[in-house]
């Protein structure tokens, strides 16, 4: 029982909207619903990750010395282009939006594009820098052996980086998925200015992960 | 253009053809539902079975406590058998049962709407539900974790029982609950139907929605923390071991962070039915209808703030001691509150005492006795006596099982009726009432006193002396599970060959009542126009037909 | 009064300066319990009883709260509720601060059991002696997992964490064996991981621990049980130690890194060495132990066979003695393998 077709008494209107579920009062408030509902798992995410940067701390707290240290020998120069990457693909998913809603398909289909490319700049840069760890012996658990950094608490460092870079790479690639379906509904022609909701969770999406790596950035590399 | 109320209160013959039962009959219609309530007897389906099946576990670990010593089984299936009851019995019916299950079905009728906000994310919800129970059957079957649903490093992270199965279930289920969560406030904000502004809601829809708040700001923690157990079994991190500098304590504190949280996500949904059964049964309009729903409120926000109480012997400073002590008494404050609104609403009502109500009566006993001895238990001195005794078991299932079981099975009987459309038999219902109360006390009395004596909790072999009350208990036990069988024998029954009732046999002026027992899958015909707050019994007005159109 | 609410509350013996206000305490908060509770439910039995419904459609009065009365809802428990909080966490100030002379005793739960040092005396196995009417404080750590010590007659109770101390401490009151039981799940045998309290009157404790540093047991409080056999087992690092001097390890064996006429003691364990047969070993205890034993079955590259071994020379336990003191020579660098419980410093007063 799940036709759009109007029930004796209810507004005509209800019928002519594609994307109008039968539940919904108007397309409006279906709108704000998916957004409400993106948010709040949007808020799911951050404590998710809460917890890591809450670790960090306390770990941090412990073995200041060795922090510091090991965030020294990790890679700042990738961390620092990731974030650049990350920041801009933020940015042409957001001109995606803007073109949507200005009825250029084609520009929007574009940027789109440009996002998921660096979104696997992103990992790209991060299996350099993972490949380079491993070499090194900067690894989490009993398999780390890195000599570099002899002060207790090193390997408390390395399990949260890995923890912290592992669990964002993995929400980078969820949001590479969204985005691989966005963009190909996009170039099909699903969106239009009157409805482009899908894009605006996804791209709300790519935003928080965008702002956990700008959290983590410098916890892990600049301090 | 409504139907007449005397097609709407025919009794006897078939369903409608219009009921959301009698809407596609064949297997895929049930599995490939958007259908809120279909979703809604499919959890309901779910959790009973998982109920039993802790049950079952209970009671072979109060067999064995019949005797000191060895008896039936060794130590370890023992330390097996009390982790599979606990995880069992909290993630897999407590926290989805009265939401997945009840709120499902009755939320969006309560609030005039077709179905929650997103109907595909509940029927993945219910998926995600199974599938954690697939893992966590998988870890039973593998014998188990032996490490207590508390999960406590560092021997969780080096018992080398099944633990990653339960981890990996405990983690799935997690978004089953998140999901719902989040369906559930979209819905509370964008489907209400006109008239039915914030202050009009049931009382119900409030408690849920601030059991929602908790599932998906406190349910993450959860899912991060068995994830970093689970990866320090596998790959050894080192986040909890001593020895690669971690602190076994922060696990405890990351796991109660939510677990603390969870149990209002247990008891929340549980004041939610009691709300509507008291002003149903009393027949009057909830007495402080604000206050209650703000400490719905109340309890969801400062429940955050008071996971420390569980650490108050862990090697937590004297000053967070002090500081979770307080605020755990704040917490307790929302109840009380809520507790002597409840009895507000039965003064100069016209109390019909049916098996819902007698259950509120055993709720409403348990849930100050427990509630209570939680306050106890906050003065941080107490609890130094009565930490990891039999006190906390006892404490803890009053008010799980005395006050949250209680309202479930008032929830149950009160939209039994309206779910599928029959009534069950009154006399048997208060039998199983009586025998549940009967049997409930005297199974977790005794263990109060046990926890006093000094008996703590998880032990399979026990000092002497302690062994009659073990006894008591085992015997209430008993007379619990009784009480829960005849349940389910008679509301079976009921299910085929109970005689079919009219919309409204309670004379409830819940907005859910509003709609055919059972409801078409559509809910209204019309979305109706609500002009006043539900309960309103000042009128002799005829039940289901007061908003005006 | 406070015997027979104790009895009738099932709570243990008070032996402890704590149980009495922790006891208090207790019957304030459970008879106030009972009360509201049995009020409440009494009260709703009470209102059927009254406002019983007479007919199906009956008309009922919309009653709404004063804010008076709301707020009475509020401020009543509270109070209450801030009162018991202020009286137990005072209480529980009490219980976390030790007084300066109180005497030290140190603890070390394990799976699953309890090891008792006493500072400079002796060592026992599940058995603590504690002298009554004198303050004595417990510094405890464990060696595996979580575990928690607990003393049902005292009111006390104290989780044990490895790699961690806590504290608690108590003034025995009375003269008598008291159970210690572990209180937080440590697995197969957490129900049987229990100790004994026996609280001596003070000139008895006296006797017992003069007569334990003379090497005798020729006092005993009552017929001795299997547990006052335990072999004192002390601290093994420090009893490797004076083996090693005692025997001549250490005439070949340095223990600060410099080279010598045998491999150095220090950073031994764990190494991986090259043996003059091309192997590459890591040093085990069983490696370690068979040096001892046999010392030409492995021999190090670039050092002469010249050990002697001590196959008829020392006893199982000093193996392990010396086992222990090897490798609890490490320099400061990140530990690889499992826990092995901290070393214990002295203690004085607060």
């Amino acid at each position: 029982m799940s036709e759009a077709a109007a029930l004796p008494g209810e507004h005509p209107a209800h019928g002519a909207d594609p994307h109008l579920a039968h539940h919904f009062a108007s397309l409006d408030r279906q709108v704000d619903a998916s957004r409400l509902g993106m948010w709040l798992f949007l808020c799911t995410e951050v404590l998710l990750f809460a917890g890591l940067f809450v670790g960090y701390s306390v770990y941090r707290f412990s073995f200041p010395a060795a922090f510091a240290a090991s965030s020294q020998a990790s890679e700042t120069w990738a961390g620092t282009v990731n974030t650049l990457v990350l920041i801009t693909s933020s940015l042409t998913v957001a001109l995606a939006i803007h073109f949507v809603r200005a009825g250029s398909q084609r520009a929007a289909v574009i940027c789109l594009f440009i996002t998921l490319f660096f979104a696997l700049a992103f990992l790209g840069i991060k299996a350099i820098e993972y490949t380079a760890h491993f070499h090194e012996h900067q690894l989490p658990g009993h398999y780390y052996r890195f000599e570099g950094v002899r002060l207790p608490g090193a390997p408390m460092y390395w399990a949260l980086y890995f923890l912290m870079t592992g669990l964002h790479a993995l929400h980078v690639l969820i949001g590479m998925s969204v985005l691989g379906i966005i963009t190909w509904r996009t170039a099909h022609g699903y969106y239009s200015p009157h409805y482009y909701v899908g894009i605006e969770l996804a791209g709300l999406y790519w935003h928080l992960v965008d702002l956990i790596w700008i959290f983590l950035f410098p916890l892990l590399y600049l301090i | 253009m409504r139907q007449s109320e005397e097609d709407r209160n025919k009794l006897g013959g078939h369903p409608s053809q219009e009921s959301y039962l009698a809407d596609g009959t064949t297997v895929m219609s049930w599995l490939n539902t958007r259908d809120h309530k279909r979703i809604g007897v499919m959890f309901l389906v779910a959790v009973t079975f998982f109920f039993f099946v802790g049950g079952v576990f209970a009671l072979a670990l109060r067999l064995k406590l019949l005797y000191p010593g060895p008896f039936l089984y060794d130590a370890l299936t023992y330390n097996r058998l009390f982790t599979l009851h606990g995880v069992t019995m909290i993630f897999l019916f407590m926290i989805p049962a009265i939401p997945s299950a009840f709120g499902n079905f009755v939320l969006p009728l309560m609030v005039g709407a077709r179905d929650v906000a997103f109907p595909r994310l509940n029927l993945a919800s219910f998926y995600i539900y199974l599938t954690g129970a697939a893992l966590a059957i998988w870890g039973m079957v593998h014998g188990g974790a032996d490490t207590g649903w508390t999960f406590y490093t560092p021997y969780s992270t080096t018992t080398p029982t099944m633990v990653f199965p339960l981890l990996l279930a405990v983690f799935v289920l997690g978004f089953s609950s998140i999901l719902t969560g989040i369906n559930f406030i979209v819905t509370t904000h964008t489907l209400r139907a006109p008239g039915i502004t914030w202050m009009r809601l049931p009382l119900f829809v409030w408690s849920i929605y601030g059991t929602s708040i908790i599932q998906v700001l406190a349910t993450p923690v959860i899912g991060l923390t068995v994830l970093l157990v689970a990866l320090e079994r596998v790959l050894g991190f080192g986040i909890f071991d001593p020895a690669r500098g971690g602190d076994p304590v922060l696990f405890q504190h990351f796991f109660w962070f939510y677990s603390h949280p969870a149990v209002y996500i247990m008891v929340l949904p549980a004041m939610a039915v009691i709300s509507e059964c008291v002003a149903t049964f009393s027949r009057k309009n909830p007495f402080g209808y604000k206050a209650i729903a703000y400490s719905s409120l109340g309890i969801a926000f400062v429940g955050f703030f008071t996971w420390g109480h569980h650490l108050f012997v862990a090697g937590q400073s004297v000053f967070d001691n002090g500081a979770f002590g307080v605020l755990s008494m704040f917490v307790g404050i929302f109840t009380a509150v809520k507790v002597f609104n409840w009895i507000g609403t039965m003064y100069r009502g016209a109390i019909s005492f049916k098996t819902p109500f007698a259950y509120i009566c055993g709720f409403l006993f348990f849930l100050v006795f427990g509630g209570m001895t939680g306050v106890a238990l906050a003065t941080v001195a107490l609890d130094v006596h009565w930490h990891d005794t039999y006190f906390i078991v006892a404490h803890f299932h009053f008010i799980m099982v005395g006050a949250t079981i209680m309202a479930f099975l008032a929830g149950l009987h009160y939209w039994f009726p309206k779910m599928f459309g029959r009534t069950y038999h009154e006399g048997w219902g208060l039998v199983a009432a009586s025998l549940i109360i009967l049997g409930f006390n005297a199974t977790f009395i005794p263990q109060f006193l046990l926890g006093n004596n000094g008996m703590p909790r998880r032990y399979y072999q026990y000092p002497d002396h302690f062994q009659a009350l073990n006894v008591a208990s085992t015997a209430g036990a008993t007379l619990l599970g009784f009480g829960f069988l005849i349940i389910f024998i008679y509301l079976v029954i009921a299910l085929r060959w109970g005689p079919r009732c009219e919309q409204n046999p309670w004379r409830s002026k819940g907005f859910e009542w509003l709609t055919p027992s059972p409801p078409p899958t559509h809910n209204f015909d019309q979305i109706p126009h609500i002009t006043q707050a539900p309960h309103d019994y000042r009128t002799h007005a005829p039940s289901g037909v007061y908003a005006d159109v | 009064m406070n015997e027979t609410l104790r009895r009738f509350l099932f709570l243990p013996d008070q032996a402890s300066t704590f149980a009495l206000p922790v006891d208090h305490l207790h019957y304030f908060v459970i008879l106030t319990t009972f009360i509201m509770s049995t009020a409440v439910g009494l009260t709703a039995i009470l209102f059927f009883i009254l406002y019983r419904r007479r007919s199906e459609t009956q008309a009922t009065p919309h009653i709404e709260p004063s804010a008076l009365l709301e707020t009475a809802f509020v401020v009543v428990p509270l109070s209450f509720f801030l009162l018991w909080w202020v009286i137990g966490y005072r209480t529980s100030i009490d219980l976390a601060t030790p007084p300066i002379d109180s005497m030290d005793i140190y603890v070390q739960g394990k799976k699953w059991m309890w090891k008792f040092a006493y500072p400079g005396g002796p060592n026992s196995v599940n058995v603590l002696r504690v002298p009554s009417g004198r303050p004595v404080r417990l510094l405890m750590t464990s060696r595996d997992v979580i575990h928690s010590f607990y003393v049902p007659e005292f009111r006390v109770k104290q989780d044990v964490l490895p790699g961690r101390y806590s504290q608690i401490w108590f003034n025995a009151t009375a003269p008598g064996r008291y159970q210690i039981l572990c209180a937080e799940y440590c697995g197969a045998g957490h129900s049987i991981m229990r100790g004994e309290v026996i609280v001596l009157k003070a000139e008895e404790y006296e006797d017992w621990v003069s007569a334990q540093h003379r090497g005798l047991a020729t006092k005993q409080d009552g017929p001795p049980t299997a547990l006052d056999f335990a072999p004192p087992l002390g601290n093994l690092v420090d009893q490797g130690r004076r083996l090693a001097q005692d025997v001549g390890c250490v005439k070949c064996h340095s223990v600060d890194g410099s080279q010598h006429i045998g491999p150095t003691w220090l950073d031994l364990y764990g190494r991986r060495e090259k043996l003059t047969d091309g192997r590459v070993i890591t040093v085990d205890e069983a490696y370690i132990t068979e040096s001892m034993m046999d010392p030409f079955a492995k021999i190090v590259d670039g050092f002469k066979p010249v050990m002697p071994s001590f196959a008829n020379k020392l006893a199982g336990p000093e193996v392990a003695a010396i086992v222990e003191y090897i490798k609890s020579l490490q320099s400061d660098a990140v530990r690889t393998g499992p826990s092995e419980g901290p070393a214990y410093a002295p203690v004085r007063g607060r």
